[in-house]
């Protein structure tokens, strides 16, 4: 029987955390992130939820303390936005180079100065290349799914797992969510393995400092260099496409439903014309290409929930057969195109199939985007000329 | 029980010799005297970037019989919170947390996530061993510096400002344990180790650390620059108990009978202090003479 509620995303996640019995919780408040905070709180204090409950005087605390709890065998959560997010930074990189399996709701957010509490994807994306798993979720039954699918990820690979969502758009909006079951949750995410020696007496120097080249260990066995350790996370995260492919298909067989793996498509089958996005701008797309149908464009919509790893393999399959591609985010590299514009370029140059490509930054610090506004520039982009470009400024 | 002489501290060994610190290294010694005192096997040591990284060893060897941590700069304090509250989230209870920290990882850049595990009355012990600058960077100036050092830094005018009162910051925390040491006064030390070890919640010990290299005093100095420093009020020994201050070992004795040596003796064997007009020197008395005082009026009102 079903658990059907009407709640935004923020519960949802702190739901999924309670459903995966995390153990140690660390936050600093930053809008839109809070309620996921206080609802883990109320969940710790009034013992629905048995767990160590931080409230710390920072998010970088916040990381660093999680990773701690982590690194000596605690299933761990936190929660962050915006300038939380970039505050935790350093901590980011550690959390991936220390190969602790933390998970992390990222409440999309933008960026300051100037202030702006609302939504766009500029804070995760900033975030790319600490080494942390990065997953897109298009609506909020995806969020709580997601955080039960990023504990199996991450603890399969001891990698750290950042679930990002849109700010306001996701996280204060109501809509039904289907609540998965206790016991199936702990049939498909069994209690985290103990960690190596932490509860035995012996000599232990964890994250140490590291030469550049390998060195003998007391026995006489070579172990790694500085490169070496980052080639493994390197490795281990491309390794990570199949784990999280594989993570989404376990759930589909336990609870019925599905993420979407790596990459999800809206109207692929027949489409000569795709438009790629992430997060909730994704979600958004499919109406927009509904709307181009009608003009009958045949228009599919593919969703990037993996980011990072970049699942490019499946990228690639879904647009051999397409004519344009258009790609809309609300991010942008400063001095050149969005993020996900610039990676799947790079997918394409390496496959040989170019097809016409246009890319357009949209929505930034809340800024409104309607799907026919998202058609028409599509549109723009299918008939015209390549474009590059910032949809909707309205003052120059 | 008080310990009352060298030869009843535990025979074990913790560090192992051929450790990567300096030759006649303050930290070594005060780390090695804690150890002692703590139970190493049942101790997890968070360690921020400093000389207790080089000290802990190059990996894939370590000289240290004890489970270390390490973690960014400004970290430790959080990440002490966080081993304590994995640790009792999966129950195990029969842990000493330990942060071991130098002076710029707390007086600086480690001082909000100090202050912030202080606050929580987070369990655990934090160490501050007090060289006095950043050392293992390249002897830069910190805010535990004392005025008139010359650092890197502080190349030409010394340090204008006098070392920051982290005592009194901690103080203000109102935590059950607070506590200063000396390696030169190794009994005390290790009997300070031992109570805080005992104390239940955030408990805070500062150990003035001298650096041979970059304080500039021969090695075989080591141990006599730390007496000095005790015996000239430069570093005063007490312990405060929920609140209560107590001078202890060789300040206590000071405080009855001995009288202080004049802070120019302990100056003038360092060559930090080289540039060191009479002026400065007349200040860094004032100073000490003043903190001296008020610990002593608090001492006196406590016996």
């Amino acid at each position: 029987m079903s658990d059907v509620r009407i709640i935004t995303a923020n519960t949802a996640a702190a739901l999924a955390a309670k459903l995966c019995r995390v153990q140690v919780i660390s936050a600093y408040p930053i809008t839109p992130q809070t309620p996921v905070t206080e609802e883990l709180a109320e969940l710790v204090e009034t013992k629905q939820l048995n767990a160590e409950y931080l409230t710390v005087e920072s998010e970088h605390s916040a990381m660093a303390s999680v990773i701690a709890a982590s690194q000596v065998g605690a299933r761990v959560f936190t929660a962050s936005s915006a300038n939380g997010l970039l505050y935790m930074h350093e901590m980011l990189h550690w959390a991936a180079g220390s190969r602790t399996p933390v998970v992390m709701a990222c409440v999309n957010r933008g960026v300051g100065a100037p202030w702006t509490i609302l939504n766009d994807q500029q804070d995760s994306i900033s975030q790319r290349d600490t080494g942390w798993i990065q997953l897109y979720c298009g609506n909020s039954q995806e969020v709580i799914d997601s955080i039960i699918q990023a504990y199996r990820i991450a603890e399969q690979l001891n990698i750290p797992v950042m679930v990002c969502y849109d700010g306001f758009i996701l996280s204060h909006t109501t809509t039904p969510v289907d609540i998965p079951p206790q016991e199936l949750v702990d049939q498909y995410l069994p209690p985290r393995p103990p960690v190596f020696g932490i509860a035995e007496y012996s000599a232990m120097n964890v994250n140490p400092l590291i030469l550049s080249d390998p060195r003998p260990d007391p026995d006489g066995n070579m172990a790694p260099g500085y490169m070496d350790i980052r080639y493994r996370l390197q490795q281990d995260l491309i390794a990570g496409l199949d784990i999280i492919e594989k993570a989404d298909k376990e759930f589909s067989k336990l609870f019925g439903r599905t993420c979407g793996g790596l990459v999800w498509n809206y109207k692929m089958k027949d489409a000569t014309h795709a438009m790629v996005s992430f997060g909730s701008l994704a979600s958004e797309c499919t109406l927009a290409a509904d709307l181009l149908r009608q003009k009958g464009l045949k228009v599919g919509v593919i969703g990037v929930r993996s980011y990072r790893p970049f699942p490019k393999a499946g990228l690639l399959n879904e647009l051999k057969r397409v004519e344009t591609v258009t790609v809309l985010e609300k991010d942008v590299s400063y001095g050149y195109e969005g993020a996900l514009a610039m990676d799947l370029k790079s997918a394409l140059y390496d496959s040989g199939h170019h097809p016409k490509f246009s890319s357009y930054v949209v929505g930034l610090g809340g800024r409104d985007v309607l799907p026919k506004t998202l058609a028409d520039e599509t549109y723009k982009a299918i008939t015209g000329e390549i474009s590059h470009a910032w949809i909707d400024i309205k003052s120059q | 029980m008080a310990t009352s002489a060298a030869k009843l501290l535990p025979k074990e060994e913790y560090i192992l010799p051929g450790t990567r610190s300096c030759a006649a290294c303050g930290l070594m010694l005060t780390y090695r005297h804690a150890l002692k005192a703590l139970n190493p096997g049942k101790t997890i040591v968070a360690v921020p970037a400093s000389c207790m990284t080089v000290l802990h060893g190059v990996y894939p060897v370590t000289p240290v019989k004890t489970i270390c941590i390490n973690n960014p700069f400004g970290a430790t304090g959080a990440a002490a919170s966080g081993i304590a509250a994995g640790l009792k989230a999966l129950g195990h209870d029969d842990y000493t947390v330990l942060a071991f920290a130098g002076d710029g990882g707390t007086y600086d850049i480690g001082i909000q996530a100090l202050s912030g595990a202080l606050e929580r009355g987070t369990n655990f012990l934090y160490i501050c061993y007090d060289n006095e600058g950043y050392m293992n960077t390249g002897t830069q100036r910190s805010s535990a510096s004392p005025a008139g050092a010359i650092t890197s830094t502080t190349p030409v005018l010394s340090k204008l400002q006098h070392k920051k009162n982290m005592i009194g910051i901690i103080e203000a925390h109102r935590i059950p344990y607070i506590a200063t040491a000396s390696p030169s006064f190794p009994l005390d030390l290790f009997d300070k180790v031992k109570t805080a070890r005992d104390t239940l919640g955030s408990r805070y010990m500062e150990i003035h650390a001298p650096c041979p290299p970059g304080w500039g005093f021969p090695n075989k100095d080591l141990i006599k620059m730390g007496k000095l420093a005790v015996d000239s009020g430069i570093h005063v020994l007490f312990e405060i108990k929920e609140g209560f201050f107590q001078l202890t070992s060789r300040s206590l004795n000071l405080a009855e009978k001995g009288k202080r040596k004049p802070v120019a003796d302990y100056v003038k064997g360092q060559t930090r202090f080289k540039k060191i007009n009479q002026q400065q020197v007349e200040a860094l008395q004032d100073f000490v003479d003043k903190r001296w005082n008020e610990f002593l009026e608090r001492h006196q009102k406590n016996s």
